[in-house]
């Protein structure tokens, strides 16, 4: 098992045309042949798309609820430049696409506060914006994750931060454990899918025996993850689990290149957020180097 | 992005915001004419900064008992006093860190006659994912500093984007501020005006600290702060008009140019890394292993290879650096092009301290072959804590 994708989900990409998202596509398509069963674009529809590396056609359709209807897709991926992201995202959501992921990095925070606002009357899940997004191993890549890093196995992943979810999945393929589901969340300040929803769905499936979430300064959305893991456990439902946070080191009050990343007011430390952890039963790995390690010991018990 | 006090109540008044009378001035000779035209019989001399505290804060060029970046003035040769005490100085409050910010421009103020302050901020919760007021009864304070004594005493209301600021949000903050009479009927009008220059304007802090009531009861805004998402500048020309460099890190600059997201640090080891968790754990880990970072880099998604050679020559430019450390996990960014990049830069600027690469994901083939074959002094390295351990190394060798 695996969670949100798998090989049955068929995904159309909403700025197919563009360099990032035909680059992308042709990866996800060389992945165990991810379902990428079409593109969206408003002045396109009609036209295919041809992937340079073998030639592949997908149909390009103007709108997502077209695209919706001639391929049966569930999932959507985005990779248009941020003025047009969030109308991207909305237009999913009324095509009720039921999996969303948004690439796009630099979407202006108050277009996510009106797209947030939206997802919660909806069927839909949005994992981003600014995300790497969601890949299954040997089954289904969404999203800019290297596919060569991933092995199927039974580690859940999620992480608030793109490059260091890679960190995460490499390490625990190289301790030989490799994972049921990656899934980075992105780390802007209002996105659609946060560290405890992630988790609920790791706690429900049989295949994940263990659990990596990295976070970073900013925000309580760890704490918060902390505390809903200490809950779950109190009523007998828990798994073994390793974590990192990043930005011990960082100077208060400047923003570490995410929008998300920023610690203000006393609060959003690493320390805190460690700490809170801790006490969940979370171990948690003071070197970014050491997380597959940490989660092997604590696999020992 | 920040803007300055003078430059906040300007855009402000556009919206109908009740703000002081005031004059922004540059030099010396602007005072005299300032003060007369406002007219006086109170003027406040306001330090002009993008930083905190500024009341509180100490000039380093005068007495230890001087006064510090806001005044009041009683007379026009008092503004001149003030004036010339100020504009040119430096002035370091608990915001600017001990170098302290030096005074360009000041804000020339009529007085207000204040009978309470309170605090009002809008800002994005990122816990309700709205926008949303903190309001409290304790103005003119250091909101961090009543946040940690008396919680109590701040009340955070969320407004529905949907909705915008409803007549029940308005009877929350009367309700939070204790306020009646005249300057709860200005509230009705006020909070939602506020509301409309944040959303319009794509703001990501604007803080009112203090907002007063004054002695006739009505409501006005005595100072403002306001900070704009950077990811929606593209939308608004005219703000992206109030930028001050000079208020901005040269260094900070440049890489905001080429559209990197760098930050200035005090230690040895430049970092060029893709994605900002990975950067702030890769200065992390220098520091595990006894080092202090120089910078934080974060080169970002869709990097090119020219884009890549800018970052190399601001890290190489700060003369801190005793080696530098390029670590990429490609996903979004390919490693040929970040090992190209590199490469390029290398040779345009030379490499006279040791440079570390590690490199993983997308490309990785091709980009370790782009390195392997160049005839330059890389070292390469195969995992994080390997390249971390080889560059604390590396710059402990030459010292």
């Amino acid at each position: 098992m695996s969670i949100l994708v798998n090989k049955d989900t068929k995904v159309l990409v909403q700025g197919l045309t563009g360099k990032t998202g035909t680059f992308h596509t042709e990866q996800a398509l060389a992945y165990y042949n991810t379902q990428m069963v079409g593109g969206t674009h408003p002045k396109k529809g009609g036209t295919k798309w041809t992937s340079a590396l073998d030639g592949t056609e997908l149909p390009i359709f103007a709108t997502v609820a077209e695209g919706k209807q001639a391929t049966g897709a569930n999932a959507t991926v985005i990779y248009v430049p941020p003025a047009g992201a969030a109308a991207a995202i909305i237009e999913a959501i009324e095509a009720e696409i039921e999996l969303i992921t948004c690439i796009t990095e630099g979407v202006p925070v108050l277009d996510m506060v009106d797209v947030k606002e939206r997802l919660k009357h909806s069927n839909s899940r949005l994992l981003g914006p600014n995300c790497p997004g969601i890949l299954t191993p040997e089954e289904c890549k969404i999203g800019i994750m290297p596919g060569n890093i991933f092995s199927k196995g039974s580690v859940g992943i999620v992480s608030r931060s793109g490059t260091l979810t890679y960190e995460a999945v490499f390490q625990t393929t190289n301790e030989g454990l490799g994972q049921t589901t990656a899934i980075g969340i992105g780390g802007d300040p209002v996105k659609g899918t946060e560290f405890i929803d992630v988790l609920e769905l790791f706690l429900a499936d049989d295949e994940t025996k263990s659990i990596v979430m990295i976070g970073e300064i900013g925000g309580s959305a760890e704490e918060d993850a902390a505390q809903f893991i200490k809950d779950e456990a109190k009523k007998g439902r828990s798994k073994p689990m390793a974590g990192f946070i990043a930005g011990i080191t960082a100077p208060a009050g400047r923003t570490m290149g995410h929008a998300g990343a920023v610690i203000s007011g006393g609060k959003g430390g690493a320390e805190d957020k460690i700490e809170a952890m801790e006490s969940a039963g979370i171990n948690v790995s003071r070197s970014p180097a050491q997380i597959g390690k940490t989660l092997v010991k604590a696999l020992r018990g | 992005m920040n803007i300055h006090e003078h430059q906040a109540k300007a855009l402000l008044k556009t919206y109908g915001v009740p703000v002081s009378n005031g004059v922004a001035i540059f030099s010396v000779d602007e005072a005299e004419a300032a003060a007369k035209e406002l007219g006086g019989p109170l003027w406040v001399v306001k330090s002009q900064i993008h930083a905190g505290g500024r009341g509180k804060g100490k000039f380093k060029e005068l007495a230890d008992d001087a006064k510090g970046g806001v005044r009041l003035a009683f007379s026009i040769d008092d503004v001149l006093k003030d004036v010339k005490d100020m504009l040119g100085n430096t002035l370091v409050t608990k915001q600017t860190g001990p170098e302290g910010k030096q005074v360009n421009r000041l804000y020339i103020e009529d007085g207000a006659d204040i009978e309470k302050e309170l605090y009002l901020s809008i800002l994005v919760d990122r816990e309700s994912g709205r926008v949303a007021f903190v309001a409290s009864t304790e103005g003119g304070m250091d909101i961090e500093a009543v946040a940690e004594e008396t919680p109590e005493k701040i009340h955070t209301i969320d407004i529905n984007p949907a909705k915008g600021v409803t007549s029940a949000d308005i009877a929350k903050l009367n309700k939070a501020f204790e306020l009646s009479g005249k300057a709860a009927k200005d509230g009705e009008t006020l909070f939602p005006t506020l509301y409309k220059a944040f959303v319009e304007k794509d703001m990501s802090l604007l803080e009112i600290n203090p907002l007063i009531i004054m002695k006739d009861g009505h409501l006005k805004v005595l100072d403002a702060k306001v900070s704009f998402d950077n990811n929606a500048l593209f939308r608004h020309p005219d703000i992206i008009e109030l930028r001050d460099l000079s208020e901005e890190d040269e260094k900070e600059i440049e890489a905001s140019k080429h559209d990197l997201a760098y930050i200035a640090l005090d230690g040895t080891i430049g970092c060029m890394v893709n994605g900002a968790g990975l950067a702030m754990s890769t200065m992390d880990i220098i520091k595990l292993y006894g080092e202090e970072p120089a910078n934080f880099l974060d080169v970002g998604g869709g990097a090119t290879a020219e884009k890549v050679t800018a970052a190399f020559k601001i890290i190489t430019d700060d003369p801190q650096v005793k080696g530098i450390l390029v670590n990429i996990f490609g996903g979004i960014m390919r490693c040929d092009v970040i090992a190209e990049g590199v490469l390029q830069a290398v040779k345009e600027v030379g490499l006279k301290v040791p440079l570390v690469v590690r490199l993983e994901g997308t490309r990785v083939k091709e980009g370790q072959k782009l390195i392997d074959e160049s005839s330059l002094d890389v070292i390469s390295a195969s995992d994080l804590d390997d390249a971390a351990q080889k560059i604390v190394k590396a710059v402990r060798a030459t010292n």
